[in-house]
């Protein structure tokens, strides 16, 4: 058995007061003064422990309020409210949901993974990831325990391209070449961000954690300071500038290396091979309609990595895009009917924002995923974007301590690692290999729609 | 015996206000220091929202208030007031109250439901939520007016929960639904007693979930399904014996393919001693039942069961994944009487978030998926379905109905009329702060027996006449007549210029 991939993890605190859904608003005017108060009682001392900051416009936006309510009903002369936070409302976006980043805040700060009580409180349905569900086993199939340690269940993939027979000469001596492989323990790469405050601790941060990880950032060419080349085993080099530019050492001890598409990708492949047949190149592609058409053609002409990206939600370039999760089932199934999916390795990214967007999107076709504003909002970003025009970043994470950094990230793909082994776990699943196009173990909403609803209504 | 059902005397509603000072509600009503105590809005008010107080009226009903709807009343107390010192206004806790799946208005009707035993006179939605798919998305079409009424004393809602041709006797319940299994630890023993003696007041059945039988259940026997669950804590051959129905549990809908946990803060010497394990640490239930690798195994257990009570019914409680239906099949075939489909957004005292939401269909797909294939293997006359994990109100129940189960299980609507708020904290610290799901001995004390068993009662007489309301609109003499009826539904997002006739309800 392999030694058993485990992501340390322990609380992180905040630098920056927690913004919380709601709080507590109490009124001193007409306060009988019981000789009991309601606020005595709290089951949570949220009293006790309030912990207030001036800045902050409700009385009370204490986190320690768990909303049970009691004080509110308790005050006899109605002194209590509890009342929403307009700045939690403003969080983030429609897609980057203000539930979304105050959940990455809590697995980055605890390690933990979200739990809690109660069914679930959200909507039936909705766009994108949460069109689907994923699938369990039941009597007939055996589930697997990942989460408390019992059984082992591996996360780890291989990035490269593979070869579909081998070929031996007449003595028996293998003839095939096989391409270069390199494997990461954990299905997930950190990407190239979108935009962020001056980046220098950020991504020292960010590389800090996919070292201790064992997987990889992809860091510019042109953002490569001499002090970061210790990490060269865990840096994907983006090549923004000319091959001829870069120092021909960093090029020689790469292990992956990511070139932008355009018509002549593979010949600018061929020669980085050159100077380094070991590395593994990656080829990045936006996502669009055409891309289905275009990775077959990069397949058959001897790509090794592609690695396909959306914009921040999750949606291809066009008119009328689609969404990552259904272009990439378009995307796998046109190479499985070609009989070439298994040459390729499939890497994505763009609007993967919790650990279940990890999982389908895996399911969906890809081999291992591409993260980065969840990377920011470990570190307290809260997805203003403000930083893109020049505006100074509330939570100044240009001024972050690395280290801080890092295990706050440490934390977040903890708590994603533990997720990832309950999903396989409940579908029986050694190895999140075999997860990858197993669309037959998930249900999707317009099929199950289809087939259950659209019939209703009809007289017989 | 149908006609003993029939006759079954249903107890009667008695009001249990709000356990705590004041109830939660949707408006907030202040009277100002101009206020001269004349009395005329206690008067007027035909919801009682005020009483008497020395020196202005006190309002003490505040959730009662149907707010600015009044304002076409004659009794509107506002503008009636001939000091024009009352003030109607919203309460601004109220937004924050609730979630999607339940949210605030659900929640305060139902409260009214187990106060008064009546579906709210106010304008609050008591029929959906705002999940935006679903059940909340699903219609009645009821016929056009007059078309058809039935006399509501004619109408049975009872329904059998045998209905092999075996041997074992007729299980006849006058109310389609039963309560679920909660275990002892994840409530307290009064929300646990609650459950019980109002199941067993309404005729019908609660599980004990999966934390032993303790004694103080013991004068309810004939109404607990004990049940058997992959710890098997508290699982002994003399609890088998005691009970009519036996429930395996193979999964859970909220947490489908996970195992159960039970937090080692609320596991106190007496819960420990129930589930022979050591006060103070955490009990995992492992999943799978690590003896059940096939249907031939499911069968061994099936008839491990019937060999140690002779006269006990078996119901199988399994979660829905994509092959949902063959997991129903295979049920029957082991020699289930009942399968309950426990679907995906259904309660727990603690789970992950991404399993709650994520892992397994919702109950909505999964029945009528299981019923259509049950018909078409000829066998769905012979096997009992209950749908559980997501019905929250009486309208969700005759939905599922139509859907194809034949009845429904419930617990998370029990604890709602017990005054939970779903505050999604039933895990954390020393437990449901409102005294529900928890061991405290101080929180356990916030609430009363008589009070708890009452409300549940109370809510599900309301349930009932709702759903008696429904056969009425439907023309339908028995609650069985609705099951599978599809063409009595219809979902909003699919009608597409359909020719309905009738009115969407």
């Amino acid at each position: 058995m392999p030694l058993k991939y485990h992501i340390h993890s322990a609380p992180v605190s905040n630098r920056f007061p927690k913004i919380t859904k709601s709080g507590v608003i109490a009124w001193e005017e007409g306060c009988l003064k019981c000789a009991r108060c309601v606020k005595k009682d709290c089951v949570y001392k949220v009293y006790e422990k309030r912990d207030l900051d001036g800045r902050q416009m409700l009385d009370s936006l204490d986190s320690v309020c768990m909303d049970c309510f009691r004080c509110v009903q308790g005050c006899p002369n109605r002194l209590i409210q509890k009342g929403m936070n307009p700045t939690y409302k403003t969080l983030g976006d429609r897609y980057w949901t203000p539930e979304i980043i105050t959940d990455l805040w809590f697995q980055a700060e605890t390690g933990r993974i979200p739990v809690s009580g109660a069914g679930y409180g959200g909507p039936f349905s909705g766009i994108g990831f949460d069109a689907m569900w994923t699938d369990m086993s039941e009597i007939v199939r055996p589930t697997r325990d990942g989460i408390h340690g019992r059984e082992y269940i591996s996360t780890t993939v291989d990035l490269g391209r593979k070869l579909m027979m081998l070929d031996f000469d007449g003595t028996g001596e293998m003839i095939s070449v096989p391409p270069p492989l390199v494997e990461i323990p954990l299905p997930i790469i950190f990407d190239l961000l979108p935009w962020s405050p001056p980046r220098e601790r950020i991504i020292r941060s960010m590389l800090k954690a996919a070292k201790i990880l064992g997987t990889f950032l992809i860091v510019r060419a042109s953002d490569l300071e001499p002090d970061l080349i210790p990490y060269v085993s865990n840096i994907m080099l983006h090549l923004d500038r000319q091959l001829d530019s870069v120092d021909r050492n960093l090029i020689g001890t790469s292990r992956m290396i990511e070139v932008p598409y355009n018509e002549d990708v593979l010949s600018l492949q061929r020669a980085i091979k050159e100077i380094n047949p070991s590395v593994v190149t990656v080829i990045r592609v936006s996502l669009d309609p055409g891309s289905s058409a275009r990775v077959l053609d990069l397949t058959r002409a001897g790509a090794e990595v592609i690695h396909l990206c959306a914009d921040e939600q999750g949606l291809e370039k066009a008119k009328e895009p689609l969404f990552i999760k259904d272009r990439m089932k378009e995307i796998h199934l046109r190479l499985v009917e070609n009989g070439v999916r298994d040459q390729i390795t499939l890497l994505a990214g763009g609007g993967i924002a919790m650990a279940e967007h990890m999982a389908k999107l895996i399911i969906c076709g890809a081999d291992a995923l591409t993260i980065d504003i969840p990377l920011l909002v470990a570190m307290e970003c809260r997805v203003c974007r403000r930083c893109k025009t020049g505006i100074a970043c509330p939570v100044e994470l240009e001024k972050i301590d690395p280290v801080w950094g890092s295990e706050r990230i440490m934390n977040l793909m903890a708590g994603w690692h533990n997720q990832l082994l309950e999903i396989l776990g409940a579908m029986g699943m050694r190895e999140v290999r075999r997860l990858r196009g197993e669309m037959g173990r998930a249900m999707f909403f317009e099929d199950l729609e289809r087939e259950v609803f659209a019939a209703m209504g009809k007289r017989s | 015996m149908a006609n003993e059902i029939h006759n079954f005397a249903f107890p009667e509603v008695q009001m249990s206000p709000s356990r705590f000072r004041h109830a939660l509600s949707r408006h907030r009503i202040t009277i100002s220091k101009s206020c001269t105590n004349c009395g005329q809005c206690i008067t007027l008010c035909p919801y009682h929202v005020y009483e008497t107080g020395s020196k202005h009226p006190q309002v003490t009903f505040e959730h009662l208030c149907i707010g600015f709807a009044c304002s076409r009343n004659d009794f509107f107390c506002v503008r009636r007031c001939p000091e024009k010192a009352i003030k109607v206004g919203l309460n601004p806790s109220f937004e924050i109250l609730g979630d999607k799946r339940w949210p605030a208005d659900l929640l305060s009707s139902t409260w009214h439901m187990a106060e008064t035993g009546n579906i709210p006179h106010s304008s609050l939605n008591y029929k959906t939520g705002d999940s935006g798919g679903g059940f909340d998305r699903i219609r009645f079409i009821f016929p056009p007016d007059g078309a058809s009424k039935i006399s509501k004393s004619e109408i049975s809602t009872a329904i059998e929960l045998n209905r092999s041709d075996d041997s074992r006797p007729r299980v006849t319940i006058p109310i389609p639904l039963y309560l679920g299994g909660m275990s002892f630890g994840s409530v307290s023993i009064v929300t646990m007693l609650s459950r019980v003696r109002a199941a067993a007041a309404l005729g019908t059945f609660c599980c004990t979930g999966e934390g032993g039988y303790p004694e103080e259940l013991m004068p309810y026997d004939d109404n607990i399904i004990t049940q058997v669950a992959t710890g098997l804590f508290g699982v002994r051959e003399e609890t088998i014996k005691r009970v009519r129905i036996v429930e395996f549990k193979y999964a859970q809908g909220a947490k489908p393919g996970l195992g159960g946990h039970l937090l080692g803060d609320k596991v106190t010497p007496r819960v420990a001693a129930m589930r022979e394990a050591v006060p103070g640490s955490a009990l995992f239930s492992p999943f799978p039942f690590h003896s059940v690798y096939s249907v031939e195994d499911h069968k061994k257990h099936v008839d491990w069961i019937k060999e140690t009570n002779r006269r006990a019914l078996v119901s199988v409680k399994v979660s829905t994944p994509t092959d949902v239906d063959m997991v129903a099949v295979g049920s029957y075939f082991a020699g289930a009487h009942i399968v309950q489909l426990d679907g995906s957004y259904g309660g727990t005292g603690a789970a992950p978030d991404i399993a709650k939401k994520n892992i397994a269909m919702p109950i909505e797909y999964a029945v009528p998926k299981v019923h259509k294939f049950l018909v078409e293997e000829g066998i769905r006359d012979n096997i009992t379905i209950i749908a559980s994990g997501g019905i929250r109100t009486a309208y969700d129940m005759a939905k599922i109905i139509a859907m194809g189960a034949n009845g429904v299980c419930l617990g998370t609507a029990d604890l709602v009329a017990l005054e939970c708020i779903r505050c999604h904290h039933c895990e954390s610290g020393r437990g449901c702060a409102r005294g529900i799901a928890t061991t405290d001995e101080e929180l356990t004390g916030l609430m009363g027996l008589e009070w708890g068993t009452q409300r549940i009662i109370n809510m599900y007489l309301a349930w009932r006449s709702q759903l008696i309301n429904i056969l009425s609109r439907l023309g339908m003499k028995n609650v069985n007549e609705l099951v599978g009826r599809f063409d009595v539904i219809a979902h909003l997002d699919h009608l597409k210029g359909r020719d309905i006739h009738g009115e969407l309800v």
